[in-house]
This record gives C-alpha cells, structure tokens and sequence, in this order.
C-alpha cells in the first residue's frame, strides 16, 4: 500500500520543531510513523456512522477554578536550571534570521 | 496626502487611493484582529498573578513555564470576561473546545500555546462605530498570552541580534482575541474601529485597553482591490503596531506599496509583516520556509467549555449600557448626532453630561465644556450639581465663557463650588454702571477710534473696531466683563 507519509513531510514537521535529521533517521522515522498511521487506518475502516463525535475521553465539561491568586516559583531556584541566564531572564539563542 | 516615493494620493474619505499615472482607483480593505489582555487576578490556566510590569520571571509557577506534569486549568473569571465581551459585541456564545497551536519559539516553553481554533467561544456579532457605520465580528476566543523576548546584541532587532533574554510574567495571562471581517476602509474607519472596540472592553470590565502597555494589541490585515471590484486583494497581516496613530500610518503605508506592485504588473505575496515605526515601512517578516503552520489540534488536557444558558443569561443582564447606546442616549439629550458626542462618551463622561443636564444645565453648553475643557484627570469625580451651578452662572451672565474655563478647570482640582472660586477671583458680574463707567474712559481715550467705529457702514470694519473696544475694555477690567454685554453696548451707544 502507498505511504501516508512521505520522507518530505518528515522533514518538513522535523524542521518545524527544529530537529535536525540525518538521512538514515528520516527513513527510519517515516516508516514509523507510517505504521502508526495505518493503525489509525484500522478506525477509520469501521462503520462508526451512529457514533455521535467525541472531542475528549472523559465525559466531563466545565471544569473551571476560581480566578485566586496562588503560589509562584523561586525565580532564583528556576533560573539555576536554565543553561544560561542574564538579569533574571534566561538567555537563549538568537532563533529567527536565519534557516535553522 | 501625498507619498513621495510613488505620488500617489489618497483620497477624499481616505478609503481609496488613486494613481496618478494611470488615474484608477483602488479601494483599501481593512480586517483588524484584536488582542486584549483580560482584567483577572491570575492567568488562564494557572493561578500565578496576571500584573503588569514588575520584575522579570516572578509571576511564574509550573504552568506558565510548561514544565513536565504540570496541567492547566481554565480560569472561570476569564470565561466569564470573554462572554461578557462576546455579548457586547452581539456575538452568539457556544459550546467550545481548546486547541494548541504548535510553534517553536521561546516565548512559549511548552512549544505551542493554547487557544481556539475551529470551535471558539463567540461567533458572529458586530460592532457599531460613532458614524453608525456596523463593522462585522467573525468571532472572539480564548487564548493565553506569551513570554515577552528582548533581543541583545546586534542593533537589539530580532536581525543581526545575538541572543533573546525571556520574561515568562506575560506567559499564561488569558487574551480574548476579537477577529473582525475585513468591513473596514482604509485608516480612519480601522482607527475608530479599535477605539471603539477599546471603549466596549472598558465598558465591560474585561480589559483597561491600554496600547501604551500592551494589554491591547492590533494586527491589520490590509489589501486593495480596483474600485468596485467584488473580490478581495491578496492581503498582508501587519503585526507590531502599538497605537492608533502607528495604525493609520501602517494601513497607509500599507496600501501604497501593495498597489505600486500591482501597477508595476507584479503579485502581492501573502505574507506576514512588521511596521517599522522609527522609519515608517513595513517589512517582510517570516520567510517563506517559515511559513505558518501551526499544526492545531485539540489540547487534551482541556475538557470541552459549554457555559450553562443561565450563566450567559446572567452575564448578559447584568451587561452595562454600550458605548453606541450611551452616544444615543447622549445625542437624544442634548440635541445633537451621536458622532458628535463621541468624544464625551469614549472619555467616559456622558453620565456626568446627562447629570448635569438633568440638574437644568445648557445642553450645548455642557457639551461644550465635556468636549473641550474636561480632558483632564479628576473630571470623573467632578460633582453633576456643581457642574449644573457653573453652567447655569455662564448662561445668566455671571460668568464669561473665559471665565468659566478657569472656574471649571479649579473645581476640578480643589473640588470646591463655582461660586466660591467666581467670588475668590473675583469674578462676580459686573453690573451696569461698572461696565459705563469702564466704555466712558475707554471712549475718551480713543475718541478717533471711536468717531471712526460710529461712522464704519461697512461691517467687517465695525467689526474689527469692536474687537478693538472689547480688547481695551478687558483690559480695563482685568478680563471681568463679558465679551458679549461689552459689544452690544457698543452698539448700543454708537446708535444712540
């Protein structure tokens, strides 16, 4: 049977995530994720015209809290685990400018 | 308004512009989407603090960082909000579901942020401008706000910068996102759009609706299209603008470029772009590799959202009267068209107007001084039977227009009554005898003057000779006598 996923678009989500692939990974991760695919193709195979949509397992609606103010984080404690930080931000590379 | 670069001009109403090479004109078509942060106490989906300003990172808890095993939960004041907004706008409120929308960026640690997508919470409303023009809502939903990124190093732009320092405050604070239907034409309509958009948030008590702090924020989708023409342009998403005037310039800006395309025979790629507001341009965003594909799909740790019918009911009764209802009920009162009060009430001021009004103040008068000598803080408290005595001394003579300015502007600041202020200034009327005794030695003093203003048959001279009267009879008088009772016993006197 054709592949619901192509190599490209593995590449494509890889890059959007900003994953960076080697060949050998792509092929490796299009057929997998082709079989998870299928396994779905076995639901859609089933006659599930009087099955009314389902948007969450669990039969539950309206779970709110009320708007109160709780605890926060040490923002000290926080920052110690971050690869690097500067004036009680974290620092991270510039990401946008360039292809990734 | 002409633009140097291509000469084209926009026209009259500012809905079109025309090319002066080729004299076509097209049409600028304007859809504005709204972000407002939501006036709660704490975030969307967790209960850190929603504050402005403050420290970096110390609003933060588990949620707001998308660290592992965290959850979130929906906040019911936001909801709550968010309907209120909905309604106001006339919208219907549905059954609705989150959705994350997946990107990677650092302002959002868990790589996507959580908001609506194909089932938001309100759907189709509209919203009326003072013209009494209706601009069309598509739909306004929930979202959570982003991590704040400052770019260092480089020129501090997100070009050539070297690394981004992330404040996680803003993170998880609830947004309504108010998505309007590209109604509007050109800048003027897209600015009283938001004004009147921010006045409804404030009205309501979802937002404070500042744009100076970021807690309003508007992206312009603009295109052009030949005069006429029933189908919509390829349109650009502006982002970036930070106030009203940034607005007009950008949609402006804008139209012009896209146009100088076409006529140039070359296609408007659909694409996002920022305004440069130090060099007023926009410019191309996000590549094409780049391009948006956020990969929604519904957030799992989200149960569907189905407000109860008597909890919207609720919310609904207990909305306050609208801005466009106020303008009415304002204009009905004082005589005049609702686009003329809409000042008054954008300022939140027509309830003192139609106080004062009620107390038997001069309609046009309070109007007048609502309109131009009441854009001062402290006018909100500033007491309607008070305002009504100033008006009511103004209208009998007591007081000067001038005069009243200045007794105004002092109840505002010190809260005391006009009379006290009139009688501490001395400003009481001055009574006949004053006033003949002050035109006497005027008169004597420029008696050629004075044979000249009797003789003037022509009006516009007599005219400029009473300014001239009025002029020295004021300062005779250190400003206390009234303008008006000044120039008719001018008159008066000269035929006499």
């Amino acid at each position: 049977m054709t592949s619901r996923i192509t190599a490209d678009d593995v590449v494509h989500v890889a890059r959007l995530a900003r994953l960076s692939l080697t060949d050998d990974e792509v092929t490796t991760f299009t057929d997998q994720l082709a079989a998870v695919l299928d396994h779905a193709a076995d639901v859609e195979a089933l006659s599930i015209d009087d099955v009314p949509p389902m948007i969450h397992p669990w039969p539950l609606r309206n779970v709110m809290r009320p708007d109160e103010v709780g605890a926060t984080l040490d923002r000290d404690e926080v920052l110690a685990h971050a690869p690097a930080t500067e004036e009680g931000q974290f620092r991270v590379p510039a990401i946008l400018g360039d292809e990734p | 308004m002409t633009d140097e670069r291509s000469g084209e001009s926009v026209e009259g109403d500012g809905t079109t512009l025309r090319s002066p090479t080729t004299g076509d004109v097209w049409e600028i078509v304007v859809g504005l989407e709204v972000h407002a942060e939501l006036a709660t106490a704490t975030k969307l989906f967790s209960a850190a603090p929603n504050v402005f300003g403050g420290e970096p990172n110390r609003n933060i808890d588990p949620v707001s960082l998308g660290l592992p095993g965290s959850l979130p939960v929906l906040n019911h004041r936001a909801v709550e909000l968010a309907m209120r907004v909905g309604l106001a706008l006339g919208c219907e409120v549905r059954p609705c579901v989150f959705a994350r929308k997946n990107y990677f960026y650092p302002d959002m640690p868990k790589d996507f942020q959580i908001s609506q997508f194909d089932l938001p919470l309100n759907v189709d409303g509209q919203l009326e401008l003072p013209s009494g023009q209706i601009a069309g809502i598509e739909r306004a939903h929930l979202e959570e706000d982003t991590g704040k990124n400052m770019h260092v190093g480089g020129d501090g732009r997100i070009h050539g910068a070297e690394a981004s320092l992330v404040d996680y405050n803003r993170a998880g604070v609830p947004l309504i996102e108010i998505v309007g239907r590209p109604d509007l034409r050109g800048a003027e309509q897209a600015r009283q759009y938001v004004a009147e958009l921010r006045s409804v948030l404030v009205a309501v008590g979802a937002s404070d609706g500042k744009m100076e702090e970021g807690s309003l924020r508007v992206d312009a989708n603009v295109s052009v299209r030949p005069l006429g023409d029933p189908e919509l342009g390829t349109r650009c998403e502006i982002k970036n603008v930070n106030s009203l005037r940034s607005l007009g310039r950008a949609i402006d800006y804008e139209a012009r470029r896209q146009v100088d395309l076409l006529e140039a025979g070359e296609r408007v790629a659909q694409e996002t772009r920022h305004w440069d507001d130090a060099n007023g341009r926009t410019r191309s965003g996000r590549s094409k590799e780049q391009a948006e594909d956020y990969r929604y799909f519904p957030e799992p740790d989200l149960v569907p959202l189905d407000p109860d019918p008597a909890w919207v009911e609720a919310v609904r009764a207990a909305l306050p009267p609208l801005p466009a209802e106020r303008r009415r009920r304002l204009a009905d009162a004082g005589g005049v068209a609702p686009a003329a009060v809409a000042l008054h009430v954008e300022r939140g001021l027509d309830a003192l107007a139609l106080a004062a009004m009620a107390a038997g103040a001069d309609p046009a008068r309070v109007l007048n001084h609502v309109e131009h000598n009441l854009a001062v803080d402290g006018a909100h408290d500033l007491d309607a039977g008070a305002f009504a005595e100033l008006v009511a001394m103004e209208t009998g003579g007591e007081l000067t227009a001038t005069q009243a300015k200045q007794v105004l502007a002092d109840m505002v600041t010190s809260g005391r009554s006009a009379r006290d202020i009139a009688s501490e200034r001395g400003f009481e009327a001055m009574d006949t005898s004053e006033l003949d005794s002050a035109l006497d030695a005027v008169i004597a003093e420029f008696a050629d003057d004075w044979a000249a203003f009797c003789a003037a048959d022509d009006p516009g001279k007599r005219k400029k000779l009473t300014g001239f009267f009025t002029g020295k009879v004021m300062a005779a008088t250190q400003g206390r006598a009234d303008g008006r009772a000044v120039g008719e016993a001018l008159t008066r006197r000269a035929a006499g």
